[in-house]
């Protein structure tokens, strides 16, 4: 196992964040194989950074210029689901000063701590909960309550702060200014983990529907993504990928394309082929005229029987979540067994734009203006491909399309960056839809099979869930380009491949939702599941991916839960009992379970089991489903209840109201809150209708709008109600990840009450729809 | 290459370039307005998307030598920060967006809409709408923002 490289700096943030280097290396490590790959690192907040700004410092978080203006500096960055606004509230609040005296820096390597990657719902734990931004700032609020005790003579206690400065209570005319006390100095003050935080009771500026500050820039056209950003002398370059999986680069002929206006230069490096021109017209001509010859692809399995092949699979890398050792024994003692096995496709990030990097490499010098999730991963992984030393390289994040995760910001920056080297001068590199599409990296397809045992009254009493899912690469880092297709093509192996048995869980790791809600969860004789079911059993075989995969927006959680409760739905059915109060019998988590209470109760649940009595076999039938989750097992609860319409006839399925309830600790702006909830629920819908991978024997079909389906703005769009149940006692968990997870599975459910039809395969396209509908007699 | 002029917010401009070049590049390289954004390249999502003649057109498939001399307006040409254009400030009133992609497609193909028809009813928008994507699905704000804009121009 490839231990992460730890730099001085690093190792002295992780002891300021009250973590030893052992920590770090045993729970990044033991992770590593895991769908939470990354999580570690997003928890400990933490990448492989060199020169960033130490995080135990104030300085590397705070700063307060001379007319009392507040900059800080984060490295958790905006991609759109509104995280900025949060944190600029963040240090507004714990340093007492309005919100626009605030200006927010992120995911500068110069500039930034380093925070690893911005994913995986961490960033509101990460710098809410844990030793970073928000505690910083706590800090420098104690220093600054310090220093104007000083000055005005007053006990700390007797102080107040507003508006940015300090008084005493109830004598206003003692009274100082933060610019006054720090106002272009440093604090030279280590970060103080006991510093004291406001709690969410007393917020005034957190806790507010604070207006995105981007948004006036972003509708006039004023904003810069990192498509616009323009360097003197900057050049256009073009990739040409492989017109088919493994095919390698036998020949190259430059000539084809030297008589064409503004081509600079063809780079080749490996299986990697670019060209360089002066526009981006220019480049897009010269790639397509470039004359490669590749050899023969390596050949795709077949798409037709890929579920049918994947629990077939020899080499497996295994991970059993949680096991009682009785799971057989009850399921034979059982009055009622029940199987069912449930499909998830491939599916992509498909960003609306296509990626796009900005690259300048001055000899062993290199700045790189990147819409990557990770700029400290990008800066050690874009040495490599380069050859020069990280030391050397300067990432600089901005904002790209909407990403979900891992879509190709990383691949298209190490695109910018060898065509730039190659040239030496800068070069902005944007992907076809094609190349961004065929070669990004996917989500992962599933197959999930799941086995219950039911006692004489309809009691759970055995739960069963094995999985088998496909993988190959992953994000870029620490030390793998290769990860991702550029890297690869230049010459990097992705993460290795490795088989391993399963070995005896030693604590209970619920990241990837494998273990469904109404498990207990026991471990070494403890609980720490939401459930009540203890005979259970949760086993996931890794196995190899023809294709890239990565992080998709609630990877394999979002897969496990529509899977989970699914079938938690047949059960109820099964025994005819209605599903929400048949779920809320086998819960025991509080929180969970007033989720789905208060989302049944919003939606007006009509108590009765599925399907909905009196429904016709033909013409329009409509349902209602419900689905819940406690996502990745400690970030987050969501319950969703859909209301759909099946046209029986045509098999096509509109939804017509969704209703979520979420808790998520305390809620730091319930706008943003709801706008994550709403795009969520509408993109789970969008990825339970219509989002699917496709492939033929050479090569990914899926690779436009018209053969990779989206719902487009114009759909017929459900009527979304969100319900927020504030929790100002408990920690702040990620949001952005909840209602996506649980759409899919609820409006499953909705098409089985409306039908009695059960879905169980992701797309519920029209055919399948009917193929169901034709197969429940 | 050659010379072509192009009309753009009301300014004349002359470029030196490949009149077969797509216009969206000679607005986002040449003329570096950060408005139209290159999605697709297919006229598939609308984010290239500009007016011309008063129809939201796909800049991305549109040569450069076929709207010489016509009037191009992009998402710059219809409001600024100090003076929004009623859509503009109906997308921050509602807070419609998330990674902010896709506004420049939506807004302009909304506005070539509510243009000709500002009492355009939900179904109307919703038609006009469907050839435009948003994949952060911030589907719900846009819509309401939309309508919310068509109350104020059709006053």
């Amino acid at each position: 196992m490839r231990k992460p490289a730890m730099t001085p700096d690093a190792r002295a943030a992780l002891r300021g964040a009250g973590f030893s280097r052992r920590d770090f290396l045993r729970t990044s490590g033991a992770l590593i194989v895991s769908f939470s790959l990354r999580k570690a690192d997003a928890q400990f907040g933490f990448g492989p950074s060199t020169g960033s700004p130490a995080a135990n410092q104030v300085d590397s978080w705070i700063a307060i210029a001379a007319d009392g203006s507040v900059t800080a500096y984060s490295g958790k960055e905006e991609l759109g689901q509104g995280i900025a606004t949060a944190q600029q509230q963040l240090v507004a609040e714990e340093l007492s000063v309005p919100f626009n005296r605030v200006t927010l820096l992120y995911c500068d390597t110069a500039m930034t701590p380093d925070q690893a990657y911005t994913a995986g719902s961490q960033s509101h734990p990460a710098n809410f909960n844990r030793n970073n931004l928000g505690q910083a700032a706590a800090t420098a609020r104690e220093a600054l309550f310090r220093m104007a005790a000083e000055r005005l003579g007053v006990p700390a206690d007797q102080l107040t702060a507003s508006e940015g400065a300090i008084s005493a209570k109830g004598d206003p005319s003692k009274r100082i200014t933060y610019a006054q006390l720090v106002g272009g100095k440093k604090f030279s003050l280590g970060l103080n983990p006991n510093a004291k935080r406001k709690h969410p009771r007393e917020w005034t500026v957190l806790g507010k529907p604070v207006q995105r500050p981007d948004l006036p820039g972003l509708v006039t056209g004023q904003f810069e993504f990192v498509h616009n950003v323009r360097l003197p002398g900057m050049l256009h370059g073009r990739v040409v990928r492989p017109p088919v999986v493994g095919a390698t680069v036998v020949s190259v002929d430059e000539s084809s394309v030297k008589d064409l206006p503004g081509v600079v230069k063809v780079v080749v490096k490996k299986n990697f082929v670019g060209v360089v021109a002066q526009k981006p017209w220019q480049a897009i001509q010269a790639a397509n005229k470039l004359k490669v010859a590749w050899s023969a692809g390596s050949g795709l399995p077949s798409h037709a029987d890929f579920y049918e092949n994947l629990p077939k699979q020899k080499q497996t890398r295994d991970t059993l979540l949680v096991d009682s050792k009785d799971v057989e024994q009850k399921l034979g003692e059982a009055a009622t067994v029940v199987k069912s096995t449930y499909y998830h496709p491939y599916q992509m990030h498909g960003s609306m734009g296509s990626s796009c990097a900005v690259a300048d490499v001055q000899g062993d010098k290199a700045t790189l203006w990147s819409p990557t999730q990770g700029v400290w991963y990008q800066k050690t992984t874009a040495a490599m491909v380069m050859g020069l030393k990280p030391e050397n390289i300067h990432v600089i994040f901005r904002r790209g399309s909407g990403c979900y995760g891992l879509n190709g910001a990383d691949t298209v920056t190490y695109d910018a960056a060898l065509l730039s080297q190659a040239v030496g001068k800068p070069v902005r590199v944007q992907l076809t839809r094609k190349d961004e599409m065929a070669w990004e990296n996917y989500g992962n397809a599933f197959v999930m099979e799941e086995r219950a045992g039911l006692d004489a009254q309809g009691n759970i009493i055995a739960w069963d869930h094995e999985a088998w899912s496909p993988s190959l690469g992953n994000r870029p880092g620490p030390g793998t380009p290769g990860n991702v297709i550029t890297g690869s093509l230049a010459g990097f192996a992705a993460d290795a491949f490795s088989p391993r048995a399963a070995s005896e869980p030693r604590a209970f790791n619920n990241g990837s939702n494998g273990v469904p809600s109404y498990m207990a969860g026991t471990i070494g004789g403890a609980s720490h599941g939401t459930g009540t079911v203890r005979s259970e059993r949760a086993l996931v075989h890794n196995v190899a991916s023809p294709f890239w995969t990565g992080p998709l927006r609630s990877p394999a959680r979002l897969q496990n839960t529509f899977a989970h409760e699914g079938f938690m739905d047949e059960l109820a059915a099964r025994v005819k009992a209605d599903p929400l109060a048949y779920r809320l019998h086998h819960l025991k988590d509080p929180r969970l379970i007033e989720v789905v209470k208060q989302a049944a109760k919003a939606a007006n649940w009509e108590a009765r089991p599925s399907p909905r009595p009196g429904n016709r076999k033909t013409g329009i039938a409509a349902g209602r489903g419900i689905a819940c989750v406690l996502y990745e097992g400690d970030n987050g609860y969501s319950a969703l209840v859909a209301e759909v319409e099946v046209n029986q006839d045509t098999g096509k399925v509109s939804v017509k109201r969704m209703v979520v309830c979420n808790d998520v600790g305390p809620v730091s702006n319930p706008d943003g809150l709801r706008n994550q909830i709403e795009g969520g629920a509408l993109q789970g819908m969008s990825r339970a209708l219509l989002e699917e991978v496709t492939w033929d024997e050479q090569k990914v079909t899926s690779v436009d709008w018209r053969t990779y389906q989206t719902l487009p703005l114009g759909f017929e769009v459900p009527k979304i109600e969100t319900v927020l149940l504030d929790q100002p006692d408990e920690e702040a968990t990620g949001a952005g990840e909840t209602s996506i997870t649980v759409a899919a599975a609820a409006i499953g459910n909705a098409i089985f009450d409306a039908t009695g039809a059960r879905l169980r395969q992701i797309p519920f396209t029209p055919e399948r729809v009917k193929a169901a509908l034709a197969a429940r007699g | 290459m050659s010379t072509i002029s192009l009309k753009v917010n009301g300014q004349m401009r002359r470029l030196d370039l490949d009149p077969s070049t797509p216009l969206l590049y000679a607005l986002t390289d040449d003329l570096e307005l950060r408005g139209p954004k290159f999605g697709c390249g297919l006229g598939q999502c609308g984010a290239c998307t500009v007016i011309v003649k008063g129809q939201a057109i796909r800049s991305c498939i549109t040569p450069v030598r076929s709207v010489e001399g016509a009037e191009i307006t992009t998402l710059e040409g219809i409001g600024s920060i100090e003076k929004p254009h009623p859509l503009q400030k109906a997308f921050i009133e509602e807070q419609a967006a998330q990674c902010g992609f896709c506004l420049n497609g939506v807004i302009l193909t909304a506005k070539a809409l509510l243009d000709k028809n500002p009492r355009a009813t939900d179904a109307e928008i919703q038609q006009g709408m469907s050839g435009v994507l948003c994949r952060c699905f911030a589907n719900v704000r846009m819509l309401r923002a939309i309508k919310r804009a068509g109350q104020e121009m059709a006053r």
